[in-house]
């Protein structure tokens, strides 16, 4: 019980230095729409094709935002020493590690749920219908890619090149993620029967269970000193 | 640290065993009755990923072994192990590369043991990069070892998923070339290979440890020279 208050004590921390300045729903917002933007030109305007391709494209707005949240989500706390205080707030380092989880994985899921009517605008997609099933896909993958993200952010935070390393040591490990994401998404966005995203949603599932369980083991040896 | 002794032995075992497997891989074993002597590449190629797979599996152990008990030495083996395993993906890919070209008609194609080796490379390089970046050098040692861990229980998830990913909507269009069941000959002189690149594997490593460990007694002699 008290364990699951610090978890929440940590993840409401980082949300509402998040809505203070809103500095990285911002940026990760305006980013998504200029990747989901700049797709339509890459592809040259052919609609057939945006179509068809569209749930790739849609996840990988997602994965690029999502690494730039990621990366914030730790740095920021190393401004003012503000890591060394939070490692010396009385709470088992599990308790930290699910917090900074849980305060990324909203950042997160928000920003895709404000970039679901942008996409289904600029793509000409009617999605309204299939939200609930949209969201049964979204979530988990969300969830697996903020809980690798959160333990990779925490190992390049305090790196040189942090910019470049999140993602090389992040796209590699979460691939199943995402190519489970965009063949779930492809299934609702195509209207076919829900079954067939079950084996995807299966791969999610094992790969948050590994992530998280891999992850709340190991996190402390991250930030031992 | 393992004798000199032992070490020459591995070494000679080492080369005598890669000079029979060539032996046996160009002129015992017969010529492929469909590809020819391209499928010669097999002997290199199969070998190299299998060892490259070994020297992963060595990392994860050894990664796991460091953060129980501490000791610099599996850290040395982990760190060695995934610079020879990073090399022999690399190499596999190419040489599976060169034999893809003229059987298959392409340098390249998304297979899915094709695409899990290319994610395993990637991952390992930036295991390897993640080191060279880190200043702190037992803070690195930990940072990789939760790497290789976790990057080595990912791989069964990816393989998994690439699979599905192939062949869920479509069947696979390009299988693995050559005969199901392999004629005893090329047996024999795939298994020689594979022993032989084993030994080449553990003769590499203890190469490696030797410049580690001479590397931190140059390090340590330094400490002790500016005091």
């Amino acid at each position: 019980m008290i364990f699951t208050r610090r978890v929440l004590a940590i993840a409401w921390k980082d949300l509402i230095a998040e809505w203070r300045d809103r500095e990285s729903i911002t940026a990760m917002c305006f980013f998504a729409f200029l990747v989901l933007f700049l797709f339509n030109f890459a592809l040259g305007g052919d609609q057939a094709l945006i179509r068809q391709a569209s749930s790739g494209l849609l996840w990988l707005a997602f994965a690029f935002t999502g690494v730039l949240g990621l990366a914030r989500s730790v740095q920021s706390e190393l401004v003012n020493d503000c890591l060394d205080g939070l490692l010396l707030y009385p709470a088992e380092r599990e308790a930290i590690y699910l917090g900074k989880l849980l305060g990324s994985f909203t950042v997160i899921l928000l920003v895709e749920l404000i970039s679901f009517p942008l996409f289904a605008v600029l793509y000409n997609m009617n999605i309204w219908s299939q939200l609930p099933k949209l969201l049964l896909i979204t979530a988990p993958a969300t969830l697996g890619f903020a809980a690798a993200g959160t333990l990779m952010s925490t190992m390049t935070v305090g790196l040189r090149a942090r910019e470049a390393m999140l993602p090389f040591l992040l796209f590699p490990m979460t691939i199943p993620l995402i190519l489970a994401a965009v063949r779930g998404t492809e299934v609702v966005l195509r209207r076919e029967a829900f079954e067939l995203a079950m084996p995807w949603l299966k791969l999610m599932a094992a790969f948050d269970v590994l992530f998280l369980v891999g992850s709340v083991l190991t996190f402390e040896l991250l930030v031992e000193e | 640290m393992i004798g000199r002794s032992v070490e020459r032995a591995l070494g000679i075992l080492t080369v005598i065993g890669l000079v029979i497997g060539l032996y046996i891989a160009f002129i015992y074993a017969p010529a492929d009755a469909v590809q020819g002597d391209v499928q010669r590449l097999m002997y290199l190629h199969v070998p190299l990923i299998l060892v490259s797979y070994l020297a992963f599996f060595v990392v994860f152990v050894a990664s796991i072994l460091y953060l129980w008990r501490r000791r610099q030495q599996h850290d040395a083996i982990a760190h060695s192990s995934a610079e020879i395993g990073v090399l022999f993906t690399a190499l596999a890919i190419a040489v599976g590369s060169i034999w893809g070209r003229p059987t298959w008609g392409v340098w390249w194609t998304w297979d899915a043991r094709l695409t899990t080796s290319a994610i395993l490379l990637l991952m390992f390089l930036g295991y390897l990069m993640l080191r060279t970046l880190v200043d702190d050098p037992s803070r690195g040692a930990r940072f990789c070892a939760v790497l290789g861990i976790i990057g080595f229980l990912d791989v069964p998830i990816i393989h998994l998923s690439v699979v599905w990913w192939r062949t869920l909507h479509q069947p696979a269009s390009i299988l693995r070339p050559g005969p199901s069941t392999v004629a005893s000959d090329m047996q024999v002189a795939l298994y020689t290979n594979l022993a032989a690149f084993v030994l080449l594997y553990g003769y590499l490593l203890v190469k490696r440890l030797q410049v580690e460990g001479a590397r931190q007694e140059l390090f340590r002699l330094q400490m002790e020279l500016l005091g």
